[in-house]
Parts: structure tokens; sequence; C-alpha cells
């Protein structure tokens, strides 16, 4: 047991850590600014980030889904607008299912209209993306990228799916475990970066914000807002790196109960931590022009994908014999 | 990263597996029932004489020198088998370790860590909660002894004790917190009264108030130097802040354990919200596993924690009281009187863990200025 990062994940994070404060969106104007998405597109595409489950000899991914982590959070962190959680999941359901790797198209994944499972419906975190891949009736299907759909998420599109679907490969019960495994753990890494972003967000406006000739953040008040918020960030990233770990770790059903603990605490806290970096900002936490509520858009979309809180206690509760059981019981196929 | 077994943490794991199959002592938990303090010493010394008990602590006080990761793994091992938390000693054996003299540790850290000898601690006073430096007990020197006055209160498990770990006044002219000096006194002596203070779930073990009025403690058993009351007694609270400490995962791993095992054994007997709230304390439960993991793998790269301390503290306290609430929805509510009552026990027991070792008011306190950097 040693649940650190290794030198060669620290050096990661930070590179991943760079290209977002140096490419990211600093201001909610600058979502908007084309050249600057460009040059984070093409930073992220040089570095091989979105390549880390393509399979390598033997057919394993070239990284575990620690690195999948640490990239997804570090991007959430600096409120990224770029294709990171699509491609990953494109590339591991073909990896999984031995589906001949993709041609130069990038690609992402379709999902139910809930978001809740892999299906047919939206593709999400569409950027860029001329394929998602989906499911029909127990098959991986191609499907083509259409127009982009009003955004809940402001720094990922999801966009419609076309009708024709191209049958790739079928999906067996072991693989599409271990993809939910994966697309719960980069979702809750995903929601750790938001979290962690949004308590340093607050943080650095209570220390400048002043009211009765004081920092607002020397207020007890306001203190204990802020350091309940840090204490679920920490907690969410306990679990969620376990998430992370077990995707290659422990069999697929474990990996997925993994992931669904993880998922289930890290969504509730989410939202915690993000209604509290509103209440923090006042009224201007209220305006569009506060990032507070970009960071709250984008939780609700990792939220969204594979379910929060509400399908994953089911799932936590089935591994544990409580509840719905037949199947797999996770509502995932 | 890995949060699985080296194989000499796996060797471990089965090997402590293997014991506990014939050493189980079954005690109730000692947050429910008063029974379990008359089987702890026996557990406790069935631990260390195994070789189960202080892993983490050197071996020439009695310990096994080994990585804090195996606590972890002990902690997991005992909550799978239903066996109590090993007892939570940590906080005594690190404040004596890091601030006394060679003699003091040869003379009381052996009988602590093989669990011969019973400890309490008496910081808390009726005037000195949460503002600890506050306190008011005196030790006077009288020749080569000290002479103690003063009366302290959640001094846990303090009629069980054969000595207690006293922070007391032994300078009133110099600023409040430089006067302070910590002596292992003997409770077995004229000088001292227990009054024994029944908590809200029943149980009397666990609180009491100690009043000393003229107890003697020789010079030489003085902690440290005089005046070094305080940074001991801030490294002995903030181990008393961790989880990983404590072994409290284990208790709560086993009574989720226990509440699953209820509702599978009558399924229709309970509604979707309470259901819901046992998913939230196997949820938690699991959280706080995996966070004990991470923050003693810390340890294990040298990293030695301060303030985080608190956020651990929290992350407990919101994990015990989860289980307390699942308990008193599944458990709790039989009002027909010839029920069970332990989960309502479970559950009254729960709301002291965020008063206990610093409330969650003082943790969040110390998380906004030392680790937000939030202003004064």
């Amino acid at each position: 047991m040693h649940v650190r990062f290794s030198p060669e994940q620290d050096a990661l994070r930070r590179s991943v850590a760079q290209v977002a404060d140096r490419l990211g969106p600093q201001a909610v104007g600058q979502l908007d600014d084309g050249e600057r998405r460009a040059k984070l597109d093409a930073a992220v595409a040089e570095s091989g980030w979105r390549e880390l489950r393509t399979p390598a000899e033997g057919g394993a991914p070239w990284a575990s889904g620690v690195e999948v982590a640490i990239v997804a959070e570090e991007l959430a962190r600096g409120l990224a607008d770029v294709a990171f959680l699509g491609p990953t999941l494109a590339a591991e359901l073909r990896r999984l299912t031995g589906a001949p790797a993709a041609d130069d198209a990038a690609e992402t994944v379709a999902l139910t209209g809930d978001l809740a499972a892999l299906g047919s419906t939206v593709a999400v975190d569409a950027a860029g993306a001329a394929v998602a891949l989906g499911v029909r009736d127990g098959h991986v299907v191609a499907l083509s990228v259409g127009a982009e759909l009003p955004p809940v998420d402001l720094t990922r599109p999801s966009a419609e799916v076309g009708p024709d679907a191209a049958t790739l490969a079928a999906l067996d019960d072991d693989a599409a475990d271990r993809w939910a495994a994966l697309a719960l753990a980069l979702t809750c890494a995903d929601l750790v970066g938001a979290m962690r972003g949004a308590v340093e967000l607050s943080v650095d406006y209570a220390k400048e914000r002043r009211q009765y000739g004081t920092a607002i953040g020397s207020f007890q008040a306001v203190q204990h807002l802020l350091a309940d918020a840090h204490v679920l960030a920490e907690g969410s990233r306990s679990v969620a790196l376990h998430a992370a770990w077990a995707v290659d770790a422990l069999a697929p059903r474990d990996a997925l109960a993994a992931a669904a603990v993880a998922k289930a605490y890290c969504a509730r806290a989410a939202r915690t931590v993000g209604e509290t970096a509103i209440q923090v900002h006042g009224g201007i936490g209220n305006t569009w022009e506060c990032l507070a509520h970009v960071f709250v858009r984008r939780a609700l979309l990792a939220t969204d994908v594979l379910g929060g809180e509400g399908p994953n206690l089911t799932r936590v509760l089935a591994h544990h014999g409580v509840g719905d059981q037949t199947g797999a019981g996770d509502g995932l196929r | 990263m890995d949060f699985g077994d080296s194989p000499a943490e796996a060797e471990f794991r089965q090997r402590f597996r293997a014991w506990l199959v014939d050493n189980n002592p079954g005690l109730p938990a000692s947050s429910t029932d008063d029974d379990y303090w008359a089987g702890q010493a026996a557990w406790h010394q069935s631990l260390y004489d195994a070789g189960f008990f202080g892993l983490s602590w050197p071996t020439e006080v009695g310990g096994h020198g080994l990585p804090s990761v195996y606590d972890a793994i002990l902690d997991e091992e005992l909550a799978a088998a239903g066996a109590p938390p090993r007892p939570g000693l940590g906080y005594l054996v690190h404040g004596i370790l890091e601030h006394a003299n060679d003699d003091i540790k040869a003379r009381f850290l052996p009988g602590l860590v093989n669990g011969r000898d019973r400890w309490c601690q008496g910081f808390s006073e009726p005037d000195a909660g949460s503002d600890l430096a506050s306190l008011r007990t005196r030790a006077e020197r009288d020749g080569d002894e000290y002479v103690i006055t003063g009366h302290k209160v959640w001094t846990s498990y303090s009629d069980d004790a054969d000595w207690c770990l006293v922070l007391a006044r032994t300078d009133h002219e110099v600023p409040r917190h430089k006067g302070i000096s910590a002596f292992a006194v003997a409770m077995d002596q004229p000088g001292i009264e227990q009054r024994p203070l029944k908590m809200i779930n029943g149980i009397t073990k666990e609180f009491g108030e100690v009043v000393f009025d003229g107890a003697r403690v020789p010079a030489a058993n003085m902690i440290g130097e005089p005046g070094d009351g305080w940074p001991l007694a801030m490294t002995v609270v903030s181990h008393e802040r961790e989880p990983g400490e404590l072994g409290y995962v284990a208790r709560y791993r086993k009574l989720a354990k226990e509440l699953t095992a209820a509702v599978k054994a009558d399924p229709t007997a309970y509604d979707a919200e309470q259901v819901r709230q046992l998913g939230w304390a196997i949820v938690e439960t699991e959280m706080l596993r995996h966070h004990v993991s991470r923050r003693l793998s810390d340890r294990l790269d040298g990293i030695t924690h301060g303030p985080e301390g608190s956020v651990d503290k929290l992350l407990m306290t919101w994990t015990e009281q989860t289980v307390g609430h699942a308990a008193l929805g599944i458990g709790g509510a039989d009002h027909t009187g010839d029920g069970d009552d332990t989960w309502l026990k479970v559950y009254l027991y729960s709301r002291a863990q965020s008063v206990m070792g610093g409330t969650s008011q003082i943790q969040r306190n110390l998380i906004a200025r030392r680790i937000l950097g939030l202003p004064a």
C-alpha cells in the first residue's frame, strides 16, 4: 500500500497544471476566445494525454486509470475547455471491445438522453469530434456527430448524433463494467478538480473582498463555509483516487463498485462546494461574469455522466446485496 | 500509486486474519456497552502478546517499527471479522515519545504499549474546554514531589486507569501557554476522587470527572521540562484527531456491515429513505478508509502532519454521524420498549464525535487559518 503519486505521476500532474493555467480561461469573457482554445487543444493534442487508454502491445492501455484521473483533475481545476473525457472514453471502448483503431477522425462517446448510460442519443464532450461511439443492442456502434446542443457545461459542448450507425464490435458484461468504472473514475477526478478550483477561487475572493472594514474571509461564518468545502474536496480526492486505481487493479465488478462509491460521494460533495463558491462571492457570484457558475456547470455535466448520487447509491447497495440486483444491477447497459 | 498489498503486507494480512479466527473476543462496541471495558484490557494484551499491537511504534517501547499502513491493514481485517477495534492509544504514545526524556520513556511506554498499565488523559477542565490553555489545575513543588490540586473532566476511562497524563500549571508568572507542565500521575492514591459521568446513551465508562485534592507525584514523573506541557498537549491532540491513529474506521465498517445485514435480513421492513441512509453510511465509511490509506502513506515518505489532522477529524466526524443516522433510521426507532436499543445508543454516541478531541468548530477555525490562509 503506497497511496502516493510516483515521481512520473507528479511530473504529469505538474505539466497538465501548467497547460491548464497557461491556456485555460482566466475569466468568463475568455471562454469565447477561439484562438486561445485552439492553442489549448493543440497543446493537449501534442501531449498525447488523449491517447492514454489506447492499446499498447498486448492490449493493455498505455497508462492506468490513475494517470487518466491526474489529467482529468488538473484540466477541471483550470476549467480547461478542451476535449479529454470523450476521446479517452471512446479509446477505452475500442480497446476493451477489440474494435479496430479509429481512423484520423476525432471521437467521443454517445450516451442516453439523461447521460446515465452508454447509448446513442447525445454525444458528450463533443468539441472537434466527428464520430461518437455508442451502444445499440449490445454492440458498439459508430455514429456521426451533428449540431451542438444548448450547453449546460460552458467548457464542454454536447451534440446531437446522426441516425446511421456502423456496428463495430460486441460489448460483453466485463468490458461494459470496466468501461463504466473508468468513466465514473474519470468523472470523479473531474469533480475533484472542479471542487479544488472553486475553493481556490472563493478563498482568493474572501481574502480580497472587504465589508465592515475588513476582509470577509476573517469572519468565522465565511471561514467555516470554506473549511467545509476544502474538507469535502479532500475526502473526494481520497475516494476518487481509489476508484482510479481500482479501474485496472480490481476485477471489473469490484472496480465498478469502487467507482460507484466514489461517484456518489464526489457528486454530492461537488454540488455543496459549487453552491458554497456562489455564496461566498455574494451578488457577484450570481452574475454570469463570475467563474463560480462555470465550475458548477462543469460539475453538473461530470455528475450526469453515468449518474450522480442516486444511481450510484443504488449500485453501491446492490453490490452489498441490498435492493435491485437483477442482471448486473447497475443499469449501465 | 497503489492501494493494494505488497507481498509483505499480504503475508501480514493473512497471518492476522488466521489469528483472528481463534482470538476474536466478540466484545460489544465500546460506544454502546460498558461490558466492553471489562474485556478491553485482555483484548489489548492478547493483541500485544500475539505481536499485533503497536505496529508502527518503535521496537524499544514494545512496538514493531513497521510502516503506518500496517495499522490500516489491521483495521480492515478487524472490521471484516467483526472484531473490536484496536485500543487507540497512539496519541499518548506519540506525546510521550516526542516530549519525554529516556527515563520516562523507559519507565512508562512499555506498560502503556503492552496493555498492562491503563492510562487516561487529564486535560480538559470545567472552565477549560476548547480554550485549553486557560486550565487552572495547579502543581506546586514540595521537595522531590509536586502536589496537584484541580478538577479535570472528560477524562475517558479514568476509573479503570492506573495512570493519568495530567496537564497542570506550574508557573503563574509567565504567559498562560508557557506555564503548563505535564505529569504521569498514579491514580491509586488518596487525594484523587473519581466521579464517573453517564453519557446521553447511558454508558458510564467513557466519561469521567477527576478531582485532584493534594494528590502527589514525584518530580521525576514530569514529562518534558517545566513549561513543556503545551507543546506536548498539541502533539497529543493532533494525533487524537487522526482516524489512522484511532482505528475508528474499523468501528464504522463493523457498524455498516451489521446495519447492512439487518436490512438484508428483513428487506421489506425498511423504506427507501432508510435504505438510502445505509447507502451513505457505506459510501462515507469507504471514503474514510481510503482517506486514511492516503494519509498513512504520506508518512512512508516522511511527511508528518500539521493542520491536515483537522481535515481528517471532520471527515471522521461526518462519517461517524452518517453511520449514526443510518443506525437511527434502521434500528433506533423501536418504541415498544422490548427491543434491543443498541442502534439508538450508536446514534446518540455519534453526537460526541463533533465535540471530543476538539469541536468541529475549532477544526474549521484551524483549517481556515492554517490551511486556507484566511485572515484572523
